[in-house]
């Protein structure tokens, strides 16, 4: 079994879903023994869900969402088509 | 169009600036339908948008502003902020804040913190924390080796970390860091 020192190595990968299932099978078999290191995870996984809730909630301003639609009225790259593509 | 509030959210972050990110955002929109030809049926379309929209802003603002391309940032403990952590709660319960502690930080706080990043690192948190991508799509955006995204990633997010601290210090919640 892991210690402290590596299992915490592991944190951010961990946290970010970037671990294959053994190494994760390995960190939750440390966790499930260690509160320590279990106190230490859920903080960074709440942590990062705090910051993505924090800074992604800008408004997208409405003119510039007039700018964009209004671009894809005419046919701005002069390739005969005319609006979104990904909609085509 | 569904993409353009995250790019605009992601180009607010990176420019700071409501004008430049919504030039950020046209310019990227733009280029994307433009190239579209490029993209490939089946893979991320919002990862591909993310590439061009770091390009821009790569080229936009580097060649602007000629800032050296690899900045430097001070080195911060490990776990700074959950070091912390009964500090933090002591704060946040004297507030009576029912929600988690980490409401203890305001959205402005959390987003200047990221902000004021430089943007070696700020880029790998933003796409990392923010925007939830993986490390290989992140190291594609930024055209560097994956180790150098989670390096500036990990040094990044302690830096980030530091600076939330400061700001519930200046607002009197906490007391002084611990050493």
């Amino acid at each position: 079994m892991a210690n402290c020192k590596e299992t915490l190595e592991e944190l951010e990968p961990y946290i970010d879903g970037e671990l294959s299932a053994d190494a994760k099978e390995h960190i939750h078999g440390h966790l499930d023994g260690c509160v320590d290191c279990q106190q230490a995870f859920e903080f960074h996984l709440e942590l990062k869900a705090a910051i993505r809730r924090k800074v992604n909630n800008d408004e997208l301003p409405s003119g510039l969402l007039m700018r964009l639609e209004s671009c894809l009225k005419e046919d701005f790259d002069g390739d005969g088509n005319v609006g979104d593509p990904s909609d085509r | 169009m569904e993409y353009a509030p995250q790019l605009y959210s992601t180009a607010l972050r990176m420019t700071r600036n409501a004008a430049d990110a919504e030039d950020l955002v046209q310019e990227t929109m733009m280029r994307g339908y433009r190239s579209f030809d490029t993209f490939t049926e089946g893979t991320n379309l919002r990862a591909w948008l993310y590439r061009i929209l770091t390009n821009a802003f790569i080229n936009r603002y580097r060649s602007k502003q000629r800032r050296p391309v690899e900045t430097d940032l001070a080195d911060v403990e490990d776990l700074y902020l959950y070091k912390r952590v009964t500090t933090l709660e002591n704060a946040a319960a004297s507030l009576s804040a029912e929600d988690q502690f980490l409401d203890l930080f305001t959205d402005d706080e959390v987003k200047s913190a990221v902000e004021d990043l430089p943007d070696t690192f700020k880029l790998p948190v933003l796409l990392a924390d923010v925007e939830g991508f993986a490390y290989k799509e992140i190291a594609e955006m930024l055209e560097i080796p994956v180790g150098t995204v989670m390096s500036r990633l990990h040094r990044g997010r302690k830096a980030m970390q530091k600076q939330l601290y400061e700001y519930a210090m200046s607002r009197g919640l906490v007391d002084e860091p611990l050493d």
